[in-house]
């Protein structure tokens, strides 16, 4: 006797399945976050260095300063800042999908550090005389963008500009207005330069008694209103200096990317075709928990968030051989337990029964290598890492349970008693017991 | 014995503890050689594990070196990479080293220069030198804990021997990889790490399964009377596992060739690592890892039998 409901089951489960994966598929895809060498943009990993001397680099410290940098990228407006602490002393920004990149890392690196230098290039007043959060954007005459600061005293603008008077005479009575001044740095070399590094250094004719300070350089709209909300952000507490940077451009990460799909469905279309060649009915069963699997993996790496990367999709592609190995040691032991003459149902148990053992030693110790990856890689490498084991738990529930269930379904309706050829078993082949 | 069952199942029986001895010397002679190619020529160690720059261009019409340094040039005087690189399709994309970190501004300004000249801002990256060690040393370092870790559930899971032999195999295999990137002086980066972790994780999974089957077909040791008793449990075993070797190692094959045939530049260097470690992988459980097992546990049964004679027949 035949259990057709057992069939009709397992076409149930294959459309409801159908009816799950069908219209989820396009939006978990799009979901999933890409690293930056899928999209383009750029990695800095920073050195944290105090800014004086005796400054100690404690915790706060750094999480002050990814607090600062966060806010500085949100003046850029990437959608998916990724800022980590890494050990004791190191920051790493992660900007995927950014468009301008070396205005980025400008915006990243600058202390946002004022100051206000004679040509001597001795300060006359610091980023600390200026009230916090008064950087605005102005137009002047030309209707040139301006950007004005306040600052704390209004008096001491005064003052400073009478000393300069005082102090020196035409051409030389100049206020020098630099940001990040560092030691070293010189206005009379910078000023014969055609783009120097300070922002400008108008003449002071008169003493200004004003507690505004406006700030003419040479800049666009955008410029100016990036300087002001720099200024606004506040300087960090430490020196930065670069230790890696990998930057990959848009297009580039776009080619890698269409390249890799491409890659994988290749890859993916083998192996299907391979284990409906080779195992025909069970090498179907292989390919629809295969194909789920695949959706599962996806599904899953976009709840956890995890940045897809290159690497990460050549885990996925392995994890596909891993999936796979699974069920052909499932069939394998299925086949050898037929030709020692079992039935087509004791053969299907006891095969089963069987390889899970293989299977969970084979799947625990990769999970212990991917493990150990994850633990001490970094970025691209944990990238790889997460995505291996995301692929190693769900290929143990779909190519597992899920073969199983679906197979179990077939053969426990008994439409494949004494048709031992479903598993790719040749009559004789089959021995008496 | 169920063996003979066993025997009858499998068409035939191919015995590879016969040739044991071919395998030993052969893996002896290019561990041999792999030795004396690390120890000459060495790897060719990408900026990931020194320290360095690396711009990676990308053009619509296939590049040339001189056509590439003359680029740089144009950009900034002094600026000459050390070592260029051809490759993609019709050598449209270059891969220049320098030796030095290239500064914000010297990657801002080629950036700039490149994407006005071929229509893309190409790929850069800068290393420092403390960070090139930390990432070999941190590499070293998980493929030792791995091993540990991996040695300790065998342990548990199966026997101490089971484990040693699976260690050799994996280490074999890494060693493997390493010694034929030496060959073919491919560059070596982050993600050939990650490579050769992989195949660590599947050398053992691979290795796993044989030993599985030989733990299962293992009969009470009392029963093993000699040698040739032990051969055939061990040649039966890897014969039943066969198939399941052969067709896994396939599936995987096809995957990482598709990603070294069609994938891009970034992996290339990753699959090929991963192609290479499959083929290593299979050969080592079967050649390696099984044979020595075999000669390691016969070792382990005389010395015990030694101790105890009383309760055996003298054969």
């Amino acid at each position: 006797m035949v259990k057709k409901s057992r069939i009709v089951y397992f076409f149930l489960i294959i459309f409801a399945l159908a009816a799950l994966m069908i219209p989820t598929t396009e939006k978990i895809v799009n979901g999933i976050e890409l690293g930056l060498d899928l999209q383009g943009g750029f990695e800095v990993l920073y050195e944290v260095e105090p800014q004086e001397e005796g400054q100690e680099i404690t915790d706060e410290t750094l999480q002050n300063t990814v607090a600062a940098l966060t806010q500085r990228v949100n003046i850029l407006g990437v959608s998916e800042p990724n800022i980590t602490i890494e050990g004791d002393n190191r920051i790493r920004v992660q900007l995927a999908g950014v468009e301008d990149q070396q205005a980025a890392r400008e915006l990243l690196s600058t202390e946002a550090d004022l100051s206000i230098r004679d040509v001597d290039d001795n300060e006359r007043l610091s980023g600390n005389d200026i009230r916090e959060n008064s950087a605005s954007v102005n137009f002047g005459d030309a209707n040139n963008p301006i950007v004005t600061v306040s600052l704390k005293d209004g008096d001491q603008f005064g003052e400073v500009t009478e000393n300069i008077i005082n102090e020196y005479s035409p051409p030389n009575n100049r206020l020098v207005i630099w940001l990040d001044y560092e030691e070293g740095d010189s206005y009379e070399e910078e000023a014969t330069k055609e783009d120097p590094k300070f922002i400008s250094a108008p003449a002071v004719n008169e003493p200004l008694y004003t507690q505004d300070i406006q700030i003419e350089g040479d800049f666009s709209v955008e410029e100016a209103e990036n300087l002001a909300d720099i200024l606004n952000s506040g300087s960090l507490p430490v020196n930065l200096e670069e230790v890696y940077s990998n930057s990959v451009g848009a297009s580039l990460g776009e080619q890698a990317m269409d390249k890799t799909i491409f890659a994988t469905f290749i890859g993916v279309g083998l192996i299907f075709l391979f284990m409906l060649v080779y195992y025909r009915f069970t090498g179907f069963i292989a390919v629809l928990t295969l194909t789920t699997y695949i959706y599962f993996v996806l599904a899953a790496f976009n709840f956890i968030q995890g940045v897809l990367t290159l690497p990460g999709i050549a885990a996925l592609v392995l994890g596909v051989g891993m999936a796979v190995d699974a069920n052909i040691i499932t069939y394998e032991r299925i086949k050898e337990e037929i030709k020692y003459g079992r039935s087509i149902l004791s053969a299907y148990r006891s095969g089963a029964r069987r390889s899970l053992g293989t299977i969970i030693d084979a799947n625990v110790t990769t999970l212990i290598a991917a493990g150990v990856l994850f633990y001490f890689g970094t970025s691209s490498v944990q990238g790889f890492a997460l995505m291996l084991i995301v692929s190693i738990l769900v290929s143990f529930i779909t190519a597992v349970l899920g073969t199983r269930l679906l197979l179990g379904l077939w053969v426990n309706s008994r439409i494949f008693n004494k048709k031992p050829k479903v598993f790719g078993v040749k009559e004789r082949d089959i021995h008496e017991p | 014995m169920n063996l003979n069952n066993s025997k009858k199942v499998l068409k035939r029986v191919i015995p590879f503890v016969k040739f044991r001895n071919v395998f030993f010397l052969i893996t002896l002679a290019y561990i041999l050689a792999g030795g004396i190619l690390l120890s000459t020529i060495g790897l060719n160690l990408g900026i990931d594990f020194q320290s360095g720059s690396r711009v990676e261009i990308s053009a619509q019409e296939p590049l040339t070196e001189e056509q590439v340094r003359s680029d740089f040039e144009a950009v900034e005087a002094n600026l000459e990479p050390d070592d260029i690189t051809l490759g993609g399709e019709n050598n449209t994309i270059a891969s220049a080293r320098f030796i030095g970190e290239l500064s914000q501004e010297e990657i801002a300004a080629l950036q700039t220069y490149f994407e006005d000249e071929y229509g893309s801002i190409p790929n850069t990256s800068t290393v420092s030198p403390q960070v090139g060690q930390e990432l070999a040393q941190n590499a070293f370092i998980s493929v030792l804990i791995a091993s540990l870790g991996l040695v300790i559930y065998i342990t548990i899971r199966f026997q101490l021997l089971y484990g040693i032999a699976s260690i050799a195999a994996l280490l074999h295999d890494a060693f493997f990889i390493i010694g034929f990137f030496s060959l073919l002086q491919v560059e070596v980066n982050v993600p050939f790490i990650a490579a050769v972790l992989t195949i660590v994780g599947y050398s053992i999974n691979d290795t796993i399964v044989t030993f599985d089957r030989i733990r299962e077909n293992m009969p009470p040791t009392e029963e093993i009377e000699s040698f040739e008793d032990l051969a055939e449990v061990v040649d039966v075993s890897l014969n039943q596992t066969l198939v399941r070797s052969i067709n896994t190692v396939l599936t995987v094959v096809f995957a990482a060739a598709a990603l070294f045939i069609f994938g891009g530049e970034g992996i290339h260097s990753f699959s090929l690592a991963l192609l290479i470690g499959l083929v290593a992988g299979t050969y080592s459980s079967i050649f390696l890892a099984a044979q020595l097992w075999v000669v390691w546990n016969w070792k382990k049964i005389k010395r015990e039998r030694e101790k105890a004679p009383t309760e055996e027949p003298e054969s």
